[in-house]
């Protein structure tokens, strides 16, 4: 189709034809049909799949060089140049494929979702201009561009979970998100100042070239204290994944983004924007690389999202916030994984998670648009027999997400955890069992979600029972599409991906902290690592957590309750959230309130109101209230004051 | 001769400046003003300025105190009223003008200015022509100024006049243009009539006459 | 013996004289005018005399573009007294007070 793998317009072409699309469904909203809509978005999207196909091709069949070039020059500032331009190698190119393959799903998935929807027009052009930003994240080559994309998904976001913004609920959803990512952009934006200040420079071939030569650079910021700069800077980076990426404690906004509408749930809060974090640490990989603080900081957080987001999900019963949740926990494996310096894995499992996960969330819709907009799993049940594509769909996306052996999730997931206990980091050890604990808790929710949804008593009301059926083909075929690389993606690209050499020019790993390549030596083919997966502690885990989630909700289904009721204060906690939504409430926005009136009462109003603006009024109206005296009006007068100042000049003259 | 000369167009002058000032009536006054300025006349002539002692007499008081007069004359002022006060501001005034007095004379003084320091000029002979020598220069070196200052006196005329003109609200006016414009159809209609019975004759005659005006 | 001491002390008297009469003068308006006219008078005797003494027409000149500008004036400020009289029926200083503050 194109032999130049090295012309800009084929990347260009990628980026532009979504934000086309997302212009023409957006500003001529009222002169089109929904058909035109639904045609010229999914027209773009499919043209950069179609391209993004190729590209992957050229990049992970015909070793195609590296391309880094600048298509657009917005400004020089003192030598720093702040450009628009494409860095595509086997890192992006895989990230375009998934990227454009789970929004081309979407986007066909969102005609059967929204068909009665009023926003139908808007949403299309929504989840278009979401496609145009990522790709502009994971195509930028350099941080300005990375930032731009970052907050252009942010926006995006921000504009889906207040999809329907005559919701109240929607509403604080997402001025929440916003608001948190906020926190998190605010420490990414510091790390970019941070990578300016010390490098001079954005663009990152020339970052990562210099990157070894400032390892040992110290920063004082508290005087008397010395601090690592690299670490501070990988910090401050991180933080900014922290809010992207959903890791504790910035995780609070994702269950909340679950009002926005399913399709987006599953192209943003799942498959592609919340792993913008987990991109951009493996991009940045050179810089992590000379800071073990950070990668332990890391490391930890992401096993404290693992474990602790998985046990939020075993509580739910809201269909969509118990998949969030598993969201959550397995962007914690990929964060851990990141600290371990498996960028390789981080990056592997985000690709097989934005496979299931999306398909997953695609079924809930499913599962959602059957049962006419319920979203409670409480009345739910036995939808085997009405959807079957949906449950079989289901089915294989949960086997995938619990990691059994051979399906894709399988092989990222326990990659992953050989890859922690492989590091030896500090943190490595309570991260190894936290993982391995996220197992069975992963197993357990997910299965649990399934069993109370497909099985089991039916519980919906006679009206909904009667409408209960199969979705529309729209709908299915996404699912089918989805539930195939879930299944196989894993098997087929781990040698190349994990154990390969895909991204041995991409990721940049210290030789003390290569787990990858300590694994390596064990490997032997994905069906030896099947074979040898089934004898291995987190099988082990996993089939626990099945059989305890089949005895609690199929077998004995009034256990829960009875544990619920002895475990009072543990089951307060986790529906609580462990207080994490309480405490923002209560102390962050108590706190920034309680400020925000000290301040306006005594610094606002009293201060700068009444002393210096009213004040300096006031004053200028009394001192001119007595000058004022001086004008009298009468001739005599101001002639007396010119005869006065003759006689002064003249006195100057002669004395 | 010409100390003696000076000395009395001197007194002259400012027995009268200072007449202007006191008198109550401003009649009075226009015409001490007119003395005061026959006498600087003199002493300007004293000067060799020919042209401009010539000059302050026929604008000053040929023109300008003649406009002063028709003023005083032309508002209705209260004499009377006019007096009041005048004793009570008269000390301030004697010690304002002597503490000017006192200063510009430190600074005009005889130190400055005095015979040492500009020499008595030698007088030109008798056919010089002041106005031909001011002349030469007034129309060559400055002659913008010139130009400048016969827009001032045009902008004089024009503000003196527009300040001044009433307008009253149903004054009539001739509108000349409209005069001149006008022809003839304007004026006059011809009106073809029937012939009639006698009786209507006196309409016909009114007819006639609506198209005359 | 004339110097131009002389001169000037002479216009310093009729300028010191006219400066009186605006502060003597609270009543009327005229008599304010005419102050300034002498005073005018008293500056073109000084420009005259240095005129003489420097043996320098330039001083003549000025006086007469003074004498024009002052002609001017003299206009203008009859014009707006009689317009001020017209609008307030009075030309009496004291009763002027509008620019009070």
């Amino acid at each position: 189709m194109f032999e130049n793998y090295s012309d800009s317009s084929v990347y260009l072409a990628i980026v532009l034809a979504p934000l086309i699309g997302s212009i023409i469904a957006g500003i001529f909203n009222t002169y089109i049909s929904r058909a035109v809509a639904h045609t010229v978005t999914i027209a773009g999207v499919g043209l950069s799949f179609i391209l993004a196909v190729f590209v992957f091709k050229y990049f992970a069949f015909d070793d195609a060089q590296v391309y880094n070039e600048t298509v657009y020059t917005w400004l020089v500032s003192d030598g720093i140049r702040f450009e628009i331009g494409f860095l595509v190698d086997n890192l992006t190119s895989m990230m375009l494929l998934v990227v454009s393959f789970v929004s081309l799903m979407v986007h066909l998935y969102t005609i059967g979702y929204m068909q009665e929807d009023p926003g139908y027009k808007r949403f299309f052009s929504y989840i278009s201009l979401f496609t145009f930003s990522m790709y502009m994240l994971v195509m930028s080559n350099n941080f300005l561009q990375l930032f731009f994309g970052w907050e252009a998904v942010g926006l995006v976001s921000y504009l889906l979970i207040g999809f329907y913004y005559q919701k109240e609920s929607a509403i604080f959803a997402n001025m929440k998100a916003f608001l948190v990512n906020r926190v998190g952009d605010f420490g990414f934006i510091l790390g970019i100042a941070a990578v300016l200040m010390v490098f001079n420079t954005l663009d990152y071939a020339d970052v990562f070239s210099m990157a070894n030569s400032k390892a040992d650079l110290m920063i004082e910021i508290i005087p008397g204290s010395q601090w690592s700069m690299m670490t501070l800077m990988c910090i401050l980076l991180f933080i900014g994944a922290m809010g992207k990426s959903a890791q504790v404690p910035l995780h609070v906004w994702l269950p909340d983004s679950m009002e926005g509408p399913t399709p987006i749930s599953a192209l943003i809060h799942a498959a592609t924007m919340v792993t913008a974090g987990i991109f951009m640490v493996t991009r940045m990989s050179p810089l992590f690389e000379l800071s073990e603080t950070a990668l332990s900081f890391i490391m930890v957080i992401g096993a404290i999202t693992a474990l602790f987001m998985g046990f939020l999900g075993v509580i739910q019963n809201d269909i969509k916030r118990v998949v969030a949740y598993s969201t959550l926990s397995q962007l914690g494996y990929m964060t851990v994984a990141l600290g371990a310096s498996a960028y390789s894995a981080a990056v592997f499992h985000l690709m097989t998670h934005a496979f299931f996960k999306a398909l997953l969330f695609l079924a809930a819709g499913s599962v959602i648009i059957g049962m006419h907009h319920v979203q409670d799993i409480r009345q739910m049940g036995g939808l085997k027999k009405y959807m079957p594509i949906t449950y079989w769909t289901s089915l294989l996306g949960t086997l995938a997400l619990i990691g059994f052996p051979g399906f894709s999730g399988f092989f990222s997931k326990d990659s992953i955890i050989e890859a922690v206990h492989a590091s030896h980091l500090v943190g490595s050890d309570f991260a190894y069992y936290a993982v391995l604990a996220g197992v069975f808790i992963t197993a357990l929710y997910s299965l649990r979600l399934f069993f109370i949804v497909f099985h089991g008593r039916e519980r919906m009301d006679q009206h909904t029972k009667a409408h209960l059926k199969e979705s529309p083909w729209v709908v299915t075929v996404p699912l089918v599409l989805l539930a195939i690389p879930s299944v196989i993606i894993g098997g087929m690209t781990i040698s190349s991906v994990l154990y390969g050499d895909y991204f041995s020019n991409v990721v940049f790993v210290q030789h003390g902290h290569d787990v990858l390549g300590h694994l390596k030596e064990e490997y032997h083919g994905p069906m030896a690592m099947v074979l040898h997966g089934v004898t291995s502690a987190p099988f082990f885990l996993m089939v626990a957590g099945i059989a305890t989630a089949w005895v609690l909700y199929m077998k004995r289904p009034e256990w829960p309750a009875k544990i619920k009721n002895s475990f009072g204060l543990i089951y307060d906690i986790l529906d609580n959230k462990y207080g994490f939504d309480a405490f923002n409430e209560k102390v962050i926005a108590g706190g920034t309130r309680g400020i925000g009136h000290v301040l306006s009462k005594f610094g606002d109003i009293m201060i700068i109101d009444g002393f210096v603006v009213n004040g300096s009024a006031k004053s200028v109206a009394w001192f001119s209230s007595i000058i004022r005296q001086v004008q009298t009006g009468y001739l005599y007068h101001y002639a007396f004051a010119m005869i006065l100042g003759l006689i002064g000049l003249l006195a100057l003259a002669v004395f | 001769m010409e100390t003696i000369v000076f000395y009395v167009f001197s007194a002259f002058m400012i027995l009268s400046a200072l007449m202007v000032v006191t008198v109550h009536n401003p009649v009075r006054a226009a015409f001490f003003l007119v003395l005061t300025f026959f006498s600087s006349a003199a002493v300007w002539l004293l000067l060799e300025a020919e042209f401009l002692a010539v000059i302050l007499i026929i604008v000053y008081v040929g023109a300008v105190m003649v406009l002063f007069l028709f003023v005083v004359m032309m508002l209705d002022i209260n004499l009377a009223e006019l007096k009041k006060g005048f004793v009570r501001n008269l000390p301030f005034a004697i010690i304002v003008a002597l503490a000017m007095f006192t200063m510009i004379f430190m600074v005009v003084g005889s130190e400055q200015f005095g015979i040492d320091k500009f020499a008595i000029p030698e007088r030109h002979a008798s056919d010089y022509s002041n106005v031909s020598a001011l002349g030469q220069v007034l129309y060559t070196d400055y002659v913008y100024s010139f130009e400048i200052a016969a827009v001032i006196l045009l902008v004089g005329i024009v503000a003196a006049i527009s300040l001044t003109l009433r307008r009253r609200p149903n004054t009539r006016h001739q509108k000349i243009e409209e005069q001149v414009a006008l022809k003839s159809a304007d004026r006059l209609r011809v009106v073809k009539v029937d012939a009639q019975a006698r009786k209507y004759s006196l309409a016909k005659k009114t007819t006639g006459s609506e198209g005359e005006k | 013996m004339l110097t131009l001491t002389h001169f000037l002390v002479l216009s310093a008297i009729i300028f010191s004289i006219s400066l009186a009469g605006v502060f003597i003068n609270r009543k009327n308006v005229i008599i304010l005018l005419m102050c300034v006219e002498l005073m005018l008078l008293a500056v073109n005797t000084n420009f005259i005399a240095f005129s003489y003494f420097l043996n320098d027409t330039a001083g003549q000149v000025f006086v007469f573009f003074i004498l024009t500008v002052a002609a001017a004036e003299a206009a203008i400020g009859l014009a707006i007294l009689v317009v001020l009289f017209r609008n307030k029926r009075t030309i009496n200083v004291e009763e002027l007070d509008t620019l009070k503050g």
